[in-house]
């Protein structure tokens, strides 16, 4: 393949709380390469959203990155200083947001709000260039020309939605993170907008990091999948790899809990709760929910092991295999 | 958008027609005769050299209508406002209230005006940066005592700056808006005097209201701060400056905008009791001085004055919005 | 029920500064007259234009009053139009606000836009108007004239809070249980709209207090009896500032501004209070 564009080192995020620091992200350790797309999967409090705002630098205090490296390019983004930092946001590594409904201002034409990124980051200096480059954005991404001059209110949570890609391509970055692009849409939508994000990528040869909490979505569209579970990587394989032999007990309850067209079962979830990120299970975190535990997994926490093609797993007992049919 | 417009400008001219007529009804309303007992003074003043009172009173009732019937003297009302016809002063006979009131209205103008512009200007500025983080810290500093002189009404400011500075350390003058036997012409010397004479009413105003624009764009800006838009314009890697202007600012200002509207006779109440404390010659004072003199007709003119312009800027600011506002007056695109 | 309202006071430093910053001039308010001769606040009742003194702690004013004893006499007054203009404005303003939140319809409209369009007219140019025309004022009529100027806004946010509070789920459930109209509105609603109710409260009271002493500067107040406004008026005639009289005029205007900033203090705290509680429910 091609060359590691985004190395991220055992990523650590905190938040001060009167009962003691919340470790919202533990040892997060992945790395993605040019053209790559990366599946970030997990619960709601998983820590998947914390992970790629710390990646840029966005996390606001009272939380803080405690440790880690985030190298793009070589470059340490968790080094930079606060201008540095204004300076790689967008133009070498882009976010499409959570909730494309709210982050668009409500006062400003999309026009507006695009050329002011070209502005901020000196490109396209005349005005007349920068009208093309919206154009051609615009018509990137799926949209008509006329959009340019709408504000967000008027236009539908799918537009908005690739309103946000068109941002986010604007200076062909080298990573693109999409928070959930897809979860307030309706399932045409979705693909659509999932279409848009790849044909976009591809068009700036950018690596995407897509978070999500829907397996079926990452099955269809990423190269590679990781799985969050309170805040540490659990899983991360090649996508085929996850699906054929998924080996943390997590990934495959994950799974497992997809509905199928093709057999017929009881409709499984996984049952308990999220753990508290500040007073978190002893040894695996995981232990308390998971059906293959034993004592050990109370008192040891289990370190990676990798298998055959890049598979890296946190389990006790990663060296079982479970083929799981996935239909 | 018509409909909008037509709404609005219907409640305004029920507003005014409203006020015209408690204008008109109140002091019949109210018992004793406004002429009459300013017959009974002149003549108890005069040591009742007037001769016989209650012809006096009867002629006058005659001159000025009085003795209609009530819906009569109503139609007349109206007709005479229609033709800007607010009557006579009791006091200064033959002078008309208009004249009254356009002798006193570029003052108040002018000192109400710039005030609030300034004020407003600069107190939402001031709140907005308040609540933005990674604003410095002496223009926190500078917030409290703000806000706690937001809490005394105008004119009580206008007494402790008449105070200070025109008695104690006497750098401006505190009464009327020129020198007394000036005449005011377009030089710069009538220029600077006249803007010495207005800088104490207008800090009045300024110093008590700054604290209110304040404390109101800060409620507002740190709501607006939680927003989306706010984090995706920060991802974006964009300046400070135009994140807290353009994103935060903006949309805070379009509730600010409203809370004008709504305090606006808040505010000209306010400035009409520091026009009277300084003596500044605008409508206030007048309406001050038409009081103590009981020159009723006067004192109903300005008071329907006040009203109306109320009315008719609440109106202004009303179509104003949607200018600002792209939300409203726009529909979605299917 | 008591400890819960004082571990809210504790939490919210303005607030307590506020409510302990009126009760100390409400004190002063109402016991001042044990200690102070307020026979000395007639007209001429001691020697004029005196300077504050051991015998005279604030001063004399021109027309021959003691100072300290005016202000113990004028204080009380002062007080008692704005908190009589604030109970009626409030109890007006919750009574339509419930109405015509609950019921909505036309009971909504009308009291709308009646309350919309006088908040419209300048209070203080209807005051003007009735007081103007009133033969001779007293401390009671004030504070009818200006209460029936403060209802609007306590309408306006009573209602907006019965609105959204109608639409939870326990105003269905009651429904369902057969509680219906009034009853529903004062057992079921009433009860949770007490904080609001509360910070109108204040508001109403501070902008009576404000009307009031408007009036009474432009020399419509009552002529007969002394409130804080008053002093401050005939202060005002008799030209006291320029004069040089400062320990005539600057115990009321101190009083005043005492006053006012307790209120928005009050008002302040309580809103931070309720706009907390609305954190934690939701």
């Amino acid at each position: 393949m091609s060359e590691t564009i985004l190395d991220v080192r055992d990523l650590q995020v905190e938040f001060p709380t009167p009962a003691g620091p919340a470790r919202a992200v533990t040892g997060v350790s992945f790395s993605l390469r040019k053209g790559m797309r990366l599946g970030l999967v997990g619960e709601s409090g998983s820590g998947k959203t914390t992970t790629v705002l710390a990646m840029m630098q966005m996390i606001k205090s009272p939380g803080r990155v405690a440790a880690g490296q985030v190298l793009l390019a070589g470059d340490d983004l968790l080094a930079m200083s606060a201008k540095q930092i204004r300076r790689a946001r967008f133009s070498r590594i882009a976010l499409v947001p959570q909730g494309a409904m709210n982050s668009l201002n409500p006062v400003l034409t999309v026009r507006a709000q695009i050329e002011d990124l070209l502005e901020a980051h000196g490109a396209q200096s005349e005005a007349i260039q920068r009208k093309r480059h919206v154009t051609d954005l615009l018509l990137r991404v799926g949209l008509a020309e006329a959009v340019a001059d709408q504000f967000p209110h008027q236009l539908s949570g799918g537009m908005k939605q690739r309103v946000c890609i068109a941002i986010a391509i604007a200076l062909s970055p080298q990573v693109i993170i999409a928070d959930e692009p897809t979860s307030a849409l309706d399932v045409i939508v979705q693909k659509q907008v999932m279409q848009t994000l790849i044909h976009a990528q591809r068009a700036v040869g950018a690596a995407i990091i897509l978070v999500g909490h829907d397996m079926g979505l990452m099955a269809q569209f990423t190269h590679v999948v990781g799985v969050m579970y309170a805040g540490q990587l659990v899983e991360i394989a090649p996508v085929k790899d996850i699906f054929a032999n998924p080996r943390h007990p997590y990934t495959r309850m994950l799974i497992a809990s997809l509905p199928s067209f093709t057999s017929r079962r009881v409709f499984r979830g996984i049952p308990g709760v999220a753990p508290s990120i500040v007073n978190p299970p002893s040894g695996c975190t995981f232990h308390p929910r998971c059906p293959r535990a034993e004592a050990r997994c109370m008192q040891e926490v289990p370190s990676e092991e990798v298998f055959g093609n890049e598979q890296r797993v946190r389990c006790h007992f990663a060296h079982e295999d479970h083929n799981v049919a996935f239909a | 958008m018509l409909h909008h417009v037509s709404k609005r400008v219907g409640m305004t001219l029920l507003v005014i027609l409203l006020a015209i007529t408690i204008n008109f009804l109140i002091p019949r309303a109210m018992p004793g005769d406004p002429i009459e007992q300013q017959m009974n003074q002149l003549s108890s003043s005069s040591a009742g050299s007037v001769g016989d009172v209650q012809a006096m009173v009867q002629s006058y009732r005659e001159r000025l209508g009085l003795d209609k019937p009530l819906w009569r003297q109503y139609l007349n009302y109206l007709w005479a406002l229609v033709q800007l016809d607010l009557g006579y002063s009791l006091v200064n006979f033959p002078e008309r209230v208009s004249d009254v009131i356009l002798a006193g209205l570029p003052w108040t103008v002018a000192l109400l005006g710039t005030a609030t512009l300034i004020s407003f200007g600069v107190g939402t500025i001031l709140g907005g940066l308040l609540a933005w983080p990674g604003s410095s810290h002496w223009i926190r500093t500078l917030g409290v005592p703000l806000i706690l002189l937001s809490a005394v009404p105008y004119f009580i400011l206008g007494i402790l700056l008449m105070f200070l500075f025109g008695l104690t350390y006497p750098l401006f003058p505190v009464a009327g808006a020129y020198p007394f036997g000036f005449t005011p012409s377009w030089n710069f010397e009538s220029v600077r005097l006249l803007f010495y004479h207005a800088v104490l009413p207008a800090s009045s105003i300024i110093l008590a209201s700054i604290g209110t624009w304040a404390i109101a764009m800060r409620g507002m800006v740190i709501s607006v701060r939680g927003e989306d838009y706010i984090m995706l314009a920060e991802a974006k890697g964009l300046p400070p400056r135009r994140v807290f202007f353009a994103y935060g600012l903006r949309n805070a200002m379009l509730p600010q905008l409203t809370h004008l509207a709504l305090t606006l006779s808040h505010i000209v109440s306010g400035a009409i009791l520091v026009e009277v404390i300084f003596a500044y010659p605008g409508i206030g004072y007048r309406l001050y001085q038409a009081i103590q003199a009981k020159d009723y007709f006067v004192v109903q003119g300005i008071v329907l004055l006040l009203s109306i312009s109320i009315a008719v800027a609440m109106l202004v600011m009303d179509l104003i919005y949607p200018l600002i506002d792209p939300r409203i007056g726009t529909e979605k695109k299917s | 029920m008591l400890r819960s309202i004082v571990t809210a006071l504790v939490r919210e430093p303005m607030l307590l500064a506020g409510i302990l910053l009126l009760l100390s001039i409400g004190f002063f308010a109402l016991l001042g007259p044990l200690f102070i001769d307020t026979s000395q606040a007639e007209v001429g009742s001691v020697a004029p234009r005196l300077r504050p003194s051991t015998q005279y702690l604030l001063g004399t004013d021109a027309q021959g009053r003691n100072v300290l004893a005016a202000l113990v006499r004028a204080t009380p007054q002062t007080l008692k139009i704005g908190l009589f203009a604030g109970v009626i404005g409030l109890g007006i303003g919750c009574l339509l606000g419930l109405l015509a939140g609950y019921f909505r319809g036309w009971a909504d409209t009308i009291i709308r836009t009646i309350a919309d369009v006088i908040m419209t007219i300048p209070g203080i140019a209807v005051l003007v108007l009735v007081a103007t025309n009133v033969r001779s004022m007293t401390v009671m009529l004030m504070a009818v004239i200006v209460a029936g100027l403060s209802w609007m806004y306590p309408t306006r946010t009573i209602r907006a809070q019965t609105l959204s509070m109608r639409e939870r789920p326990y105003i269905d459930i009651a429904r369902l249980n057969g509680i219906g109209g009034l009853e529903l509105v004062f057992m079921e609603i009433f009860p949770n709209l007490l904080p609001y109710i509360a910070a109108s409260f204040v508001t109403a009271v501070s902008s009576a207090m404000l009307a009031t002493i408007g009036l009474e500067a432009l020399g419509l107040g009552p002529q007969n009896e002394l409130t804080l406004g008053m002093m401050i008026f005939w202060a005002q005639s008799y030209g006291a500032i320029l004069r040089g009289l400062w320990w005539w005029w600057s115990p009321p205007v101190a009083m005043m501004a005492l006053i006012f900033i307790g209120l928005l203090m009050t008002s302040t705290g309580m809103d931070r209070m309720v706009n907390k509680r609305l954190r934690v429910e939701s």
